[in-house]
């Protein structure tokens, strides 16, 4: 296989018979494979629930280690809505010109910074850096905040090894703790300040509410960012031909960017708890089991999808759930497709190739499932253009 | 040349002129409220939505399966729906007028 594909270990089970059981500690998962389930589940809230117990959704499930519930993730409607009603502006920010410019300046320094002829980590020394750095665009905080996020490395929730880690978890909770406290001491113009203003339905936000946004905002944007710009420093390596098509034909970058977020699925899946007694795919799902949306394999469901298994740059239909689907889509979504348009473009100013060195790919596993979803670390070489 | 009328959910009604490019285009270029374009019309996000006019139907054309797909599980469909980064501006389409779905 070349290095910079993404493999569908989903793909006989989809066409056979369209989802497949997976263990996950003592709660296993129905996982949905193919597109148009996957679709009609996410919108279908009442049987399939976001708003269980804390961490149950997630998969592997973080019940054991998360007690707050991740707003407005874990809360459905009609609640959700009036939390999305507040977050959406905030979370548009990235459309406005200024931000546009601060993370344009951000993403061509440090890609400057690797243009030297030495090669590169590009997991923890170019993607986490870059995402942490962009982070603090969003939460519109000062710059050097990025440091601290950089120093705990790439796995927040994580030891080395595969295993949830709740002290390390814990890391990230007292931070945001500490965090909210001061901002309520000295509010500024930040998101835990806008937060700590803000009204839904009449009330004020509890802490609590506010720290499980925040959690959010951290966690569900580290991982997905981190495998989604690796990932696509991985396939230029491969295909110089595409950087080129890219900086000559710009009209196509929107659909690149599509296109990687639909081929790298940098999330494989979502869980739903079921709520009542009910059917998927022609197979019994009981009340208060859990089912996964599963993103990486309906972005490859061939029935919707010509050539799945190829990055067609310039795909011009491509209804993917990589963002996810309805209700839940992803809150973060303008600020990493910015991320990406901001990272193609510096790209083309100022690469001409990138060299892979080599890499060791980081590969889950849901029971025979093994699924890329990106590297452990990455070595290459930034070639000027 | 063609004048487009997007009507708001605010019963605000804008009128636009475009020669080339999806309407999606063009309406975020006019910061048509209810049209965001989050995927940058590749059918993916839904979040440019419109009702055409009954007697305009054959103007927009029908959408295509994929397209229908979508909006089956949108808010607010009706048999006038269409996404509008489907459909391709053009001098035929001259007079035409959108209602914003969401």
């Amino acid at each position: 296989m070349k290095h910079s594909a993404i493999n569908d270990p989903f793909e006989q089970a989809r066409v056979e018979q369209g989802y497949a059981q997976v263990s996950d500690q003592d709660d296993p998962v129905t996982m949905l494979l193919r597109l148009k389930d996957v679709r009609k589940c996410a919108h279908n809230w009442q049987t399939f629930q976001s708003g269980a117990v804390p961490g149950r959704i997630v998969v592997p499930s973080e019940v054991s280690i998360r007690t707050t519930r991740q707003i407005p993730f874990e809360v459905d409607p009609p609640l959700h809505k009036s939390f999305r009603e507040l977050l959406e502006p905030w979370f548009k920010r990235p459309l406005q010109a200024d931000y546009q410019q601060q993370l344009h300046q951000q993403i061509e320094t440090l890609v400057k910074s690797v243009l030297l002829g030495e090669p590169v980590e590009v997991i923890e020394d170019f993607a986490l850096v870059l995402q942490s750095r962009a982070l603090t665009l969003l939460l519109n905080i000062p710059f050097a905040e990025s440091e601290l996020w950089i120093s705990w490395g790439t796995h927040v929730f994580r030891s080395e090894g595969e295993a949830l880690d709740g002290d390390k978890a814990n890391i990230l909770y007292d931070y945001i703790d500490a965090q909210i406290d001061k901002a309520m001491a000295k509010p500024g113009d930040d998101l835990y300040s806008m937060l700590l203003a803000a009204e839904v339905n009449g009330n004020k936000l509890s802490k609590e509410e506010i720290k499980g946004v925040m959690i959010l905002t951290f966690a569900g944007g580290r991982d997905t960012v981190i495998n989604a710009v690796s990932n696509t420093i991985a396939y230029f390596s491969e295909h110089p031909e595409s950087l080129q098509r890219l900086r000559d034909e710009p009209e196509i970058r929107g659909r690149a960017i599509e296109e990687f977020v639909r081929y790298f699925s940098p999330l494989t899946h979502m869980g739903r708890v079921v709520t009542e007694d009910t059917q998927v795919c022609e197979h019994a799902a009981k009340a208060d089991t859990r089912v996964s949306l599963c993103w990486a394999s309906a972005n490859r469901d061939a029935s919707v999808f010509e050539n799945p298994n190829e990055v067609v740059l310039d795909r011009k239909m491509n209804p993917h759930v990589g963002f996810g689907f309805s209700h839940h889509n992803c809150l973060g979504a303008t600020h990493a497709r910015q991320i990406l348009s901001t990272l193609i473009n510096v790209l083309c100013e100022n690469v001409q190739s990138i060299d892979f060195i080599d890499g060791q790919e980081n590969i889950e596993h849901w029971d025979e499932f093994k699924r890329k979803v990106g590297y452990h670390n990455l070595n290459v070489k930034f070639n000027p253009a | 040349m063609a004048k487009i009328t997007f009507i708001t959910q605010d019963n605000i009604s804008v009128v636009v002129e475009g020669q080339s490019g999806s309407l999606m285009a063009l309406a975020v270029e006019n910061g048509i409220k209810g049209i965001d374009g989050d995927c940058g019309g590749v059918c993916s996000c839904a979040t440019c939505h419109v009702h055409v006019q009954a007697d305009q139907m054959q103007l927009a054309g029908e959408a295509s399966e994929i397209e229908k797909d979508m909006l089956e599980l949108d808010d607010n469909v009706s048999e006038f729906s269409r996404l509008c980064c489907q459909i391709e501006i053009s001098d035929a389409l001259d007079g035409i007028v959108l209602t914003v779905a969401n």
